[in-house]
């Protein structure tokens, strides 16, 4: 029966985790994410196979998230920032292996150990960009304890679905705040597609996405970071073979950006539009019912980036850009259009106000969109 | 309507719980979205605590609290910090026995901290006293939506207690109005 429930953004996540068919979580606590790892850590046992570990830090976290994710159970790990950064490496592991993990980043104030307990949008380049060589990945940020909920389970659907790691973005606000949440009966559960016991381990047909052969589908099947052929032997110093494998790998997430996009558009024909995710939107979304003459764009997945919905906005003269941050998204943004985009950065843990974010556009009203 | 309620006192006193408490009862047992946040710090017994309750009959957006309409005050150190700034039509529920001042609006005296101990043995319940006070107040929430979400919260076996402290807070007030 579907049930109502005054939980936190941290547990929301873990909730969604079960509900998608978690059965594996792997880490090492860390402030503001902790409340993750301890709901995983009080349900993984209760349930048929469920498994919990605490590692001696992030870098082995995600590594057994990996290996529990090749037995074919559905895994994940939750950190923040320092730990997000000891997981880089292993993140294009995941990626180079093609395998299905979601990773939860409670983000808090940075660089390094920062501010434990305050909230921060810091890590969302890291989140593109953070591990060597070129890729891509899928990000999702909710804004909500509901979202936290309702994300978590769809960055599982897509990881499996794209074969990739996915990461919930969310900081320390949405973690340890807690509003009234649905948990439904049932949600949806999307699984990677099966493969053959006698297709390749990393062939694929024209969907670049190959099927899912985890250990003990009856296949032997080497797993290796090294650049590999469809068998996943190394084969790393032919250029063609490095450029086909890691082209595939991107294409087949950035080929379907707009598939995969997931925004919300309120007064698109305003000419103040504000771009925004997280936390930060319900600021947004508070001074849009208060001022009809702003419109906004929700991205609730910032990555990959959905840059043909920006083309929406035909009577925009200005883009502001709210973020706990010195301006990161806002730069992406900046790359995909012609239209003045304008960074409200704000850092130190504080939300941005109604008030403060009604200034920049009336500042940017009368201007017309000139800075 | 917007209702944005601080809690404040020190580490210990189940500030927090309070506000937790207090935030399922009106969020799952008097059906108002409710936003909850505290502030993280390092604290421990003795330091400073605060959370903050947002209530409404639409959805909360911005989700922190900004200039209260209630308080609960549990210590004089954070009514320096929060009661010296209440708005003139706020109205502040305060522990008299911990708080020495008094702020420029309506406010409740209530003993909740001496009540606890004396009364029902245990200071731990310093915090349902004062929810108690904060409901029979305000009539924010029901007194009946309240009851449940502290039967739904507390540890089994102490709901006789924590009830009657919460009758106590509903008691302590309406002698006040009476």
């Amino acid at each position: 029966m579907s049930q109502l429930e005054f939980v936190q953004g941290n547990i929301a996540c873990g909730k969604g985790a079960i509900a998608a068919g978690c059965t594996f979580f792997g880490g090492y606590p860390i402030t503001p994410s902790t409340e993750v790892a301890e709901y995983m850590a009080a349900a993984l046992p209760k349930i048929e196979g469920g498994c919990f570990i605490q590692m001696e830090d992030e870098i082995a976290g995600i590594a057994c998230a990996i290996g529990a994710a090749w037995t074919g159970a559905r895994s994940m790990t939750a950190t923040s920032g320092p730990g997000f950064s000891l997981m880089m490496e292993n993140i294009g592991y995941a990626f180079m292996t093609e395998t299905p993990c979601v990773i939860v980043n409670v983000q808090r104030g940075g660089p390094s150990t920062g501010q434990p307990t305050m909230a921060a949008q810091g890590d969302m380049m890291q989140a593109r960009y953070g591990s060597h060589g070129d890729y891509s990945i899928i990000a999702l940020c909710p804004a909500t304890v509901q979202e936290c909920f309702e994300l978590t389970v769809k960055a599982f659907n897509l990881s499996d679905q794209f074969r990739c790691p996915v990461f919930v973005m969310t900081d320390e606000i949405i973690g340890h705040m807690r509003e009234r949440i649905l948990i439904p009966d049932s949600v949806e559960i999307i699984r990677p597609k099966p493969a053959k016991p006698t297709d390749l381990p990393f062939g694929t047909d024209e969907s670049d996405i190959p099927g899912f052969l985890p250990f003990g589908s009856g296949q032997r099947i080497h797993v290796t970071g090294l650049t590999h052929d469809e068998r996943g032997y190394p084969d790393s110093s032919s250029y063609q073979r490095h450029e086909m494998l890691i082209k595939r790998l991107v294409h087949k997430i950035e080929s379907r950006r707009h598939e995969i996009a997931d925004y919300e558009i309120v007064n698109p024909d305003a000419k103040i539009i504000f771009i925004c995710y997280g936390v930060p939107a319900r600021t947004v979304q508070q001074l849009a019912a208060q001022d009809k003459a702003i419109g906004y764009l929700r991205l609730r997945i910032v990555w990959p980036f959905p840059e043909e919905v920006l083309k929406q906005f035909k009577n925009v003269t200005t883009f502001i850009v709210p973020e706990m941050n010195l301006g990161m998204i806002s730069r992406e943004i900046e790359r995909h259009t012609a239209i003045p985009v304008v960074s409200v950065g704000k850092i130190g843990g504080d939300l941005h106000t109604a008030q403060e974010l009604q200034e920049v556009a009336n500042a940017y009203k009368t201007a017309g969109g000139q800075r | 309507m917007r209702t944005e309620i601080r809690f404040a006192g020190f580490g210990g006193q189940g500030i927090v719980t309070a506000a937790v408490i207090f935030g399922k009862a009106a969020a799952i047992y008097a059906d108002k979205y409710v936003v909850q946040t505290q502030v993280y710090g390092p604290e421990a017994r003795g330091g400073s605590a605060t959370s903050a309750v947002v209530l409404d009959d639409a959805d909360i957006l911005y989700p922190k609290v900004t200039d209260p309409d209630i308080y609960v005050i549990m210590s004089q150190d954070s009514f320096d910090k929060y009661g010296t700034k209440a708005k003139s039509d706020a109205i502040v529920v305060l522990d008299s026995g911990l708080v020495h001042d008094r702020p420029n609006c309506t406010y409740y005296e209530v003993p909740a901290s001496r009540v606890a101990k004396e009364e029902l043995g245990r200071v731990i319940v310093a915090n349902i006293i004062m929810l108690g006070a904060l409901v029979a107040a305000t009539g924010v929430i029901g007194r009946e939506a309240l009851k449940e979400g502290i039967l739904s919260s507390v540890p089994k076996g102490t709901e006789e207690l924590n009830l009657k402290a919460m009758t106590q807070g509903f008691e302590i007030i309406e002698k006040i109005k009476a």
